[in-house]
């Protein structure tokens, strides 16, 4: 990949590290597939919530899942594979200890998982299933979005199928290529009446998966699936939930405000630091958890404070989520802003299958647009 | 000598017993003389949905043409064993799955097709994309990603394609009603062509697939519908995820032939009576080939879970399609283990070569991340934040369909 290399170089003279970088970025993908782009941080669980455990992501939502069909009898788990456990695991142990007609397998069929989910939460029981990847939701686009997303609305709230929640794998995991890697979040995100999370590691996931699987509206629940065995903390084994629409401040900073969710949320933890050493530049970053709604409070207050924003995430640039973060803060903090609002992210070109380094929004992409906000 | 090519032609305007009578003897004329130039075999009978009468049971091959069989059917097996050991090696990115155990379905289906014809499937596809005349180095150049693959390492496992093989689809059931827009294309422009539209058993509960059936009998699509049924779906047996796993039935309307998949001149003799039937106006048709894979799904499933070893062992002994080809050709005269022998080696280096170009070749470079994501670009850039910005939109690909 010479002539990349001449690229970079020519429109990145200055910077010498990036070119470094990019380049043995470039050469770890052709030896190995499973170069992660990040480096997890761990969270630290309430102490409110109990003893704890080593969990990693997969066993975290496997617990969660568990947990709602220990305490709710209505509750259901389903979808291509599941019975055995799930292409990630997920629901492993799941049938055995909660039985056949609790924990099952759909056939292949997506728009049918999806309605058929639709039908158990608007008939009272709690739906809990998965689509194997979200680059596979697409068949049920039209079920997520005119069926689940309106009956509440459509009926004058008569019927509903608020106890539906949907669980997909999502995200780039280092090889996966054009259908293996997508964060459809934003089409989705363009629908009220849905609720949308991400969670960023294992104890957020399974306490957010609960609060999922409880509230009153269909939710959404994107799984970063690199996360799956990456991601390991201590986490909490009883039963607990999260707030959903709430957004966490994962770093205190003062110069600037890094906004993102899931995987991204390493990331950024991770140009927090560089920016501290390299710039002495000191970073706030906000994990917004629910994209939708989205906690618009708690990232306003944060860019009025700082005065600088960064937003990233690896779905393409237009009308990424990012978007309507960046309108939101021009509207809010538009007297408070030192610079315009910045936005990292995947290109506006399908998810490519060998230029995936390229095209996620690694580090070194976001520390350089620290820099350039940091010195508009 | 005569060749046996003349004194097949020679009889050609005979009466069909005659013929048959005249064949026989050829056969055994040519076999008395220590060569063989066509044998006939009996087929498992095929079974019917909605058809009067179906393919024949009697089914021969030339000696050409059993060559030709061995051969595609021999290198796609390797170009599958070359694929699992690139895989291994991490030099391939994305997913991949192998089509080891089903060569008899795509090589039987082949040599039925004309040149009019055209075949989409789903993602196990390295060994249509050969047959369909992409060379072994573009199936595993494409695998790892580098500028020799066909679709110039943009693609990878799942997405290969060339003239009349419309790929290569990672979303399940995709291919159906596209299958069916592609034969119906064919037969509005009068190109008197079918498509062979494959999906698994799994797929075949896709939803999709049953909108398809409907619109190709509305209007008489020639398009052949062909599940692949080799037991399972990812981890789920076909049992467990089709409340009939009767697939030849289950275009209700559609009539149906449930085939030895294992059986590559069966395969080729249903797909010829496909042709036929879905050619003369009749419309569509649905053939069910019954056959196995031996590895996992993809290569992240080691395929043990949910079936045992002894099972696929099993098929390897009793049901495996080169094998018993092999053995048929061997045991006619029509081939000499010698002579395959000689084929063997002949793929063993070519698909050893390739394999070698494919780990060393090149990628296709940066700019190409924003090629063809357009064909007509009203803006000239790709959006991004990039250190590469702007990256310029460029046309790359020659876009085969147009041509
Ligand atoms: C819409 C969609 N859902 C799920 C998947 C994941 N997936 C890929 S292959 C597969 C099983 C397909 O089985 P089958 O149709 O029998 O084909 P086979 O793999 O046996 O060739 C599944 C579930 C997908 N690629 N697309
Ligand atoms: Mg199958």
């Amino acid at each position: 990949m010479a002539a990349s290399s001449k690229l970079m170089h020519k429109v990145f003279k200055d910077a010498s590290q990036f070119l470094k970088v990019g380049c043995r970025l470039q050469a770890q993908n052709v030896i190995c597939r499973h170069a992660s782009h990040f480096t997890y941080f761990k969270d630290e669980p309430l102490k409110e919530f109990g003893d704890t455990s080593k969990t990693n992501m997969f066993q975290a939502i496997n617990s969660a899942m568990d947990i709602a069909l220990d305490t709710d009898s209505s509750a259901v788990v389903f979808g291509e594979d599941v019975a055995f456990g799930g292409v990630f695991r997920c629901s492993m142990g799941l049938q055995e200890k909660h039985g056949k007609d609790r924990v099952f397998n759909s056939p292949l069929c997506e728009q049918g998982i999806v309605a058929f989910g639709i039908g158990l939460s608007v008939a009272g029981s709690t739906a809990i299933s998965e689509i194997q990847f979200a680059d596979y939701i697409f068949p049920a686009f039209d079920q997520i979005v005119n069926e689940a997303a309106k009956f509440r609305y459509r009926s004058g709230n008569l019927s509903n199928c608020g106890s539906l929640t949907i669980r997909a794998p999502c995200s780039a995991v280092g090889h996966g290529g054009l259908y293996h890697s997508q964060s459809p979040e934003a089409y989705f995100a363009h629908t009220p009446g849905l609720k949308i999370v991400i969670p960023r590691g294992p104890y957020k996931a399974k306490g957010l998966l609960l609060s999922c699987i409880r509230d009153k509206d269909p939710c959404l629940f994107f799984e970063p699936k690199i996360l799956y065995r990456t991601a390991e903390e201590e986490v909490p084994v009883n039963d607990y939930t999260l707030p959903l629409g709430k957004a966490d401040i994962v770093k205190a900073g003062s110069d600037i405000t890094l906004v993102g969710w899931g995987t991204q949320v390493h990331v950024l933890l991770e140009v927090a630091k560089l920016a501290e050493e390299q710039f002495n530049v000191s970073c706030e970053v906000i994990d917004i958890v629910s994209i939708l709604p989205w906690d618009k409070n708690t990232v306003c207050e944060s860019v009025k404070k700082t005065g600088r924003v960064m937003i990233a995430h690896e779905a393409p640039l237009t009308n990424g989520f990012g978007a309507e973060i960046a309108a939101t803060i021009q509207e809010e903090c538009f007297l408070y802003l030192e610079s315009p609002v910045k936005r990292v992210t995947g290109f506006d070109t399908p998810f490519p299958l060998i230029f995936e380094p390229f095209y996620i929004p690694s580090k070194w992409r976001c520390l350089q647009a620290v820099k350039e906000t940091v010195h508009y | 000598m005569f060749s046996s090519i003349q004194l097949t032609r020679n009889i050609a305007h005979l009466s069909p017993r005659t013929k048959k009578n005249g064949r026989l003897q050829l056969q055994k004329f040519l076999q008395s003389h220590g060569f063989a130039s066509e044998a006939s075999f009996e087929t498992k009978p095929y079974k019917l949905h909605k058809l009067e009468s179906g393919p024949s049971t009697h089914v021969s091959v030339t000696k050409e043409d059993a060559l030709v069989i061995y051969r595609q059917m021999n290198t796609i097996r390797r170009i599958e064993t070359a694929a699992g050991n690139l895989y291994k090696e991490k030099i391939v990115r994305g997913f991949c799955h192998l089509y080891s155990g089903q060569e008899a379905c795509a090589v039987g289906m082949r040599s039925a097709m004309r040149k009019q014809d055209s075949i989409i499937s789903a993602y196990r596809v390295h060994g249509w994309t050969y047959l369909m005349g992409v060379p072994v180095l573009g199936v595993l150049a494409e695998l790892t990603g580098r500028k020799s693959g066909c679709a110039r390492g943009k693609g990878g496992s799942m997405h290969m394609y060339c003239k009349n093989f419309y790929g290569g689809n990672g979303i399940v059931g995709a291919q159906g009603p596209l299958g069916t827009g592609v034969a119906f294309a064919s037969q509005y422009k009068e190109e008197g062509g079918v498509c062979f539209t494959l999906y698994g058993d799994g797929a075949a509960n896709q939803g999709q697939l049953f909108e398809a059936y409907n619109i190709a009998k509305l209007m008489n699509i020639p398009v052949i519908y062909v599940c692949e049924n080799n037991g399972y779906g990812m981890g789920t047996s076909a049992e467990r995820s089709s409340a009939s796993t009767n697939y030849y039935t289950r275009g209700d309307y559609i009539p149906g032939i449930w085939v030895d998949g294992m059986d590559v001149l069966a395969v080729r003799e249903a797909a010829k009576f496909a042709i036929e039937y879905a050619t003369s106006g009749k419309g569509p048709l649905i053939l069910e080939t019954v056959t196995y894979r031996y590895s996992g799904h993809s290569m992240s499933d080691p395929g043990t879970s949910y079936r045992t070893r002894d099972e696929v062992q099993v098929v390897r002994q009793t049901r495996d399609p080169i094998t018993s080809f092999k053995e048929k050709i061997i045991n006619t005269e029509l081939a000499t283990p010698d002579e395959l022998k000689a084929i063997d080696a002949e793929i063993k280096k070519e698909v050893d070569a390739a394999n070698k170009t494919a780990k060393e070749d090149t990628e296709i470079t940066m700019e190409e991340i924003a090629g063809d994501v357009y064909s007509n670009t009203l803006e000239p850039t790709i959006r991004n934040i990039t250190p590469w910005n702007p990256l310029t939109h460029k046309r790359v690909g020659p876009a085969l369909n147009l041509k």
